[in-house]
């Protein structure tokens, strides 16, 4: 049923620390392992993986961005972003077929593959472009939140989160339930000013990203000082150095 | 987006085979016997092939008969239904008016589930709110004016056919020029969409993967865009144009099929415009448009 269900009280979700993420891809690697043999659907495929244009489907991805403030130096945020298990989920409603749907129980958004008939309107709907049409299976895959993971008492309870949240080290991933006020991810939420992706468009996602910390803005490293260029004003052993090895075959301007 | 090939044959086709029932609905003209059959095929070889063509770019095509559960939520499921009951309808009214019954109120049920159909097909994209460039009261009203008009051409209603097709180009003019502002206006920017903004000017700095991607190929398609100016005065020649003047002038059989074939170049024209030059909200996260 593709008509969303009233907002449950459990939302169950990721927040994303963009001040602890190293850019690693460890999330992105392990997402693909546990969801290629998890029983939950078909594999993500992967086409031409060992030649020259290889392409393939990932339910997670890490972009990096640059920051460049008014005042103080450019910083560099990673970036992971998969299925943010929106409220207001707009893949949901699109699909014709019933295939997406969003549980009623813990807000979770899945595809039933086995009525998935692959149109590829959800991708359509989604902004944050979180659904990857799989091009083996002919179905559109997306982030489970590991269902097949949280719930799994056949897995240790170390275990029972999602395959990104398990592997990052650095400790970026945060899985839980932002319906509950009181949960640590909730917490941590409004105590770091945790933020929606593209707010205007009023998707209401559940999975939240925390803001990177302010960096210091008045010098970029204390060695910096020590590190004033040096030999340019043609003068010593430096500027002899440079002038006679320019000197010699294959020097460079 | 990606200007699938099967996603325009469709639109323009079905567009076109509809747009004709609906005159043929209406009794404009009401022809009866073999004439009837000919003007009937024609109308469902188009609206048909047109739905045929939309399945070609599904994965799993056997599943179709799922999409048309989904009304209550989905446009693309309302938009099967009301094709599937149009046909239907239609095909009973075609039967009628071969053997020169009249049944005038099945008629106008023919023509109210054309305009229908039409307005669900439009309807899927209107209703996007990552491609702000759809998103618009012109979409729904250039695909009726341009389905009417068509459908006008071929059922030879040459005073409708010239109100409508003029009609349909300045609806064209419009939804360009408030369409290459809508992204803008939209609000949504690399800074929103990464929530950075607050502390600088967000640039993409590096890629998640090296390679293309469904999403890359999908929604950040930009082939051809370079060349839109040149593709948007050939597609408002081709559509309206051609068939205009030779409308004003009085039609024969040759200036006709000059006309229609002129008019399905032109709106193929313009349809892969319209997807072509639609920018999905998700390039942002890619630094593309």
């Amino acid at each position: 049923m593709t008509t969303l269900p009233p907002p449950s009280a459990v939302k169950l979700g990721l927040v994303i620390d963009l001040d602890t993420c190293v850019g690693c891809h460890a999330c992105v690697v392990a997402c693909k392992g546990w969801n290629t043999q998890s029983d939950l659907g078909a594999p993500l495929s992967d086409q031409d993986p060992f030649g020259a244009a290889p392409t393939g489907t990932f339910l997670n991805r890490v972009h990096s961005y640059e920051v460049t403030p008014e005042k103080g130096p450019t910083q560099q945020v990673h970036f992971p972003k998969s299925c943010l298990h929106c409220e207001d989920a707009p893949c949901v409603t699109v699909c014709p077929t019933g295939a997406s749907y969003k549980r009623a129980a813990d807000g979770i958004v899945l595809v039933n593959e086995d009525a998935c008939i692959g149109c590829g309107l959800c991708a359509w709907a989604c902004p944050y472009g979180a659904r990857e049409m799989d091009a083996a299976a002919g179905v559109m895959k997306k982030c489970t939140l590991c269902v097949d993971r949280i719930y799994n008492e056949a897995l240790p309870e170390v275990d029972r989160t999602p395959a990104c949240v398990r592997t990052c080290p650095a400790g970026a991933r945060h899985f839980g339930d932002l319906g509950d006020p009181d949960s640590a991810v909730s917490q941590l939420v409004a105590e770091r000013g945790g933020f929606d992706l593209m707010p205007e468009l009023g998707m209401k996602p559940v999975n939240k990203y925390l803001p990177p910390r302010p960096r210091d803005v008045d010098q970029i490293d204390v060695l910096a000082p020590l590190l004033a260029p040096v030999g340019s004003d043609g003068k010593g052993l430096i500027a002899w150095l440079d002038r006679t090895l320019s000197k010699l075959p294959g020097a460079r301007d | 987006m990606h200007p699938a090939p099967s996603v325009i044959a469709f639109t323009t086709f079905s567009g076109l085979g509809f747009g004709l029932l609906f005159w043929l609905g209406l009794g404009q003209p009401a022809p009866t016997g073999w004439v009837a059959f000919a003007f009937f095929a024609l109308a469902y070889t188009m609206a048909v092939g047109g739905l045929l063509a939309s399945t070609f770019h599904l994965g799993h095509p056997e599943r179709a008969h799922l999409a048309l559960t989904q009304w209550r939520t989905s446009w693309l499921s309302r938009e099967g239904i009301a094709a599937i009951a149009t046909l239907l309808l239609g095909g009973l009214f075609a039967l009628l008016r071969m053997w020169s019954q009249s049944g005038p109120a099945l008629g106008w049920l023919v023509s109210l589930g054309c305009l229908a159909t039409v307005f669900t097909t439009a309807m899927i994209y209107t209703q996007m709110r990552t491609v702000p460039r759809w998103r618009h009261w012109t979409t729904p009203a250039l695909f009726l004016t341009l389905s009417l008009a068509g459908g006008a051409l071929l059922a030879n209603r040459s005073t409708a056919a010239l109100v409508l097709l003029a009609l349909a180009a300045v609806l064209q003019l419009v939804a360009w020029i408030t369409g290459d502002k809508q992204f803008a206006q939209s609000g949504t920017t690399l800074a929103t969409a990464t929530g950075l903004g607050e502390i600088g000017r967000v640039r993409a700095f590096m890629p998640p993967h090296t390679g293309s991607n469904y999403l890359l190929k999908e929604f950040a398609y930009a082939v051809g865009r370079r060349h839109a100016l040149q593709l948007r005065v050939i597609g408002l020649i081709l559509a309206f144009g051609v068939p205009i003047p030779l409308l004003a002038a009085g039609l024969t059989h040759m200036t006709a099929l000059i006309a229609v074939l002129a008019h399905i170049a032109g709106v193929l024209c313009l349809r892969w415009l319209f997807f072509a030059q639609a920018e999905h909200v998700m390039g942002l996260y890619y630094g593309k448009r």
